[in-house]
């Protein structure tokens, strides 16, 4: 556990945006209600070039969040130790305001399957989980924030509820929880629980980000609507009327804009994060 | 019923084996085409990563073709690190030997110039050679010295004209010629230059990149072609950015 690292959230109770090279030039010169970018670390992993000269300028500008997709926390083997020192080097020369990971595997017999994939909420997994936590702060020296996943599907042989065992996972670890709440829209959704509840139910004091993003829409075998966490559109209707719920609940909070495919202008992006912030402010005051 | 990750993992790359049991829609039932979304991620994610890094190779194959290449591709070769931006490392040997695409013949070193070219844009920055260092040396030092080249530089033999079959379906560039090309890819600032050159240049470089002297490529590149041209393929580099040091004393 890492009590000592300890930290409260250090990014702006402002939007943010998940950072696209495309972008660069507008967000340097025009970065509206911008004031903080995430960046998916394993693109930042080459040895030079364009990727981390644009990452050392904007770093000079904006509070940056790291969010870690390739790690596989929930993976069944050991984490990867190389991958593991990557991190540290990254978090070290970039000192980013965060570091984020998921709930989630991706790695599995030496295949990255750039994915995250789910896993069964059981003793065994938490105490796996908790295990790759701790080396994990232990290895990049900080505290970090666990997202939780958008799922289609359910384990049978699951033990524990989503926030239960995420929450389970916070307090022995130290670890901070990082809210996506498209996901939980999505997941909702499909697994025919309420957000609202799940919202109400969730250790919301240790939440150090929001995510926001777009979802696609289609159904499954029964009929039933399934929905997938596509981040390729505008973030619907009914997950700003949830980020409202949270939001009233939890207090201002970090909130992220994702749109990682269909990628649109800046400006289209920039009023995605108008949004967020319209929805920050009555709780600010 | 329990759900291994090794399970789970041979049903995504496999699409005839059945989705795991013990995975459910929430209600208890199977989760049937829910398992789908992930099988349907993993592959769009990695054909999307493999269309990015071989852009050209996914023009003239065409999407359909390319997504049926690729799908094949990934079940064989999935990525053995998170780092996508390396993968596909081997898709021009997977292209070489893959039968229905054998009679395009000029894919496989097409591939490897992309390929070359993505290595070049992450490779690690360096500082290159002051050109008033260079001029200070007489001819004899010049030619009697080691040039160490920047981690960006590749150097790809073919005896395709992959440079302009590149440029023509990159860059719009003019119409396929038939004459064989290597090509050398260089990166002065952030994007890769490939510039087309004579077996006897790149020949050449290589030889500088493996530490020969420069007096010694030259003889060796003047051997394969009496026509080659120190100074072009000299100057080559310098605008290139590609020599990072000077050895004279060797």
């Amino acid at each position: 556990m890492l009590d000592t690292l300890y930290t409260p959230i250090s990014l702006p109770m402002s939007p943010g945006v998940g950072y696209k090279p495309q972008h660069f030039s507008d967000i340097m010169e025009n970065p509206g209600p911008v004031e903080w970018l995430e960046i998916h670390a394993e693109n930042y992993m080459g040895a030079g070039g364009r990727p981390l000269a644009q990452l050392r300028h904007l770093s000079e500008k904006f509070a940056i969040s790291v969010h870690g997709v390739g790690l596989s926390i929930g993976g069944e083997e050991p984490l990867n130790e190389e991958h593991l020192s990557r991190l540290r080097h990254l978090c070290d020369w970039l000192k980013p305001a965060s570091f984020s990971e998921h709930l989630a595997w991706s790695t599995h017999d030496s295949h990255f399957l750039n994915d995250l994939l789910p896993l069964p909420y059981t003793k065994k997994t938490l105490n796996r989980i908790i295990e790759h936590i701790n080396r994990l702060q232990e290895a990049i020296g900080r505290r970090m924030l666990l997202e939780n996943p958008s799922s289609y599907l359910a384990f049978e042989e699951s033990e524990y509820g989503e926030t239960e065992f995420l929450d389970e996972i916070a307090k022995r670890t130290g670890c901070g929880l990082l809210l996506d709440v498209n996901n939980v829209f999505v997941s909702a959704t499909n697994l025919k629980v309420s957000a609202r509840e799940y919202i109400n139910s969730f250790p919301l004091t240790r939440v150090g980000e929001i995510h926001l993003g777009g979802h696609d829409k289609d159904v499954d075998d029964y009929g039933e609507p399934l929905l997938i966490d596509s981040h390729n559109q505008k973030v619907a209707d009914s997950v700003w009327t949830l980020l409202d719920h949270t939001l009233g609940l939890s207090g201002p909070r970090p909130i992220l804009i994702e749109w990682d495919s269909s990628i649109p202008e800046w400006t289209e992006l920039a009023n995605e994060a108008r949004r967020a912030e319209s929805a920050l402010s009555p709780v600010r005051a | 019923m329990n759900v291994t990750q090794t399970g789970f993992h041979e049903a995504l790359l496999d699409p005839s084996r059945p989705v795991p049991k013990g995975l459910s829609n929430g209600q208890g039932d199977p989760a049937g085409r829910r398992f789908s979304v992930y099988r349907n991620n993993v592959v769009l994610s990695l054909t999307s990563a493999l269309e990015t890094a071989f852009p050209a190779i996914a023009k003239l194959v065409g999407p359909e073709n390319f997504s049926k290449v690729a799908r094949l591709f990934l079940a064989r070769h999935p990525p053995s690190s998170p780092l996508i931006m390396y993968y596909g490392e081997e898709f021009p040997d997977f292209l070489e030997g893959f039968e229905p695409l054998r009679r395009y013949g000029h894919l496989p070193d097409l591939a490897r110039l992309e390929q070359a070219r993505r290595e070049s844009y992450h490779a690690a920055d360096s500082t290159p050679v002051d050109i008033q260092e260079i001029q200070s040396l007489t001819p004899d030092q010049i030619s009697e010295s080691r040039y160490e080249l920047a981690p960006t530089v590749r150097i790809i033999h073919s005896s395709w004209p992959i440079y302009d079959i590149w440029s023509y379906n990159i860059e719009n560039g003019p119409e396929p010629g038939t004459r064989s090309q290597n090509v050398i890819v260089t990166r002065p600032f952030f994007d890769p230059i490939s510039t087309p050159v004579s077996n006897a240049t790149a020949k050449f470089a290589e030889a500088i990149q493996n530490g020969m002297k420069m007096g010694d490529a030259h003889d060796l590149a003047t051997e394969l072609d009496s026509d080659f041209n120190l100074s072009e393929a000299f100057g080559l580099l310098l605008r290139g950015h590609a020599i990072i040091s000077i050895n004279t004393g060797v």
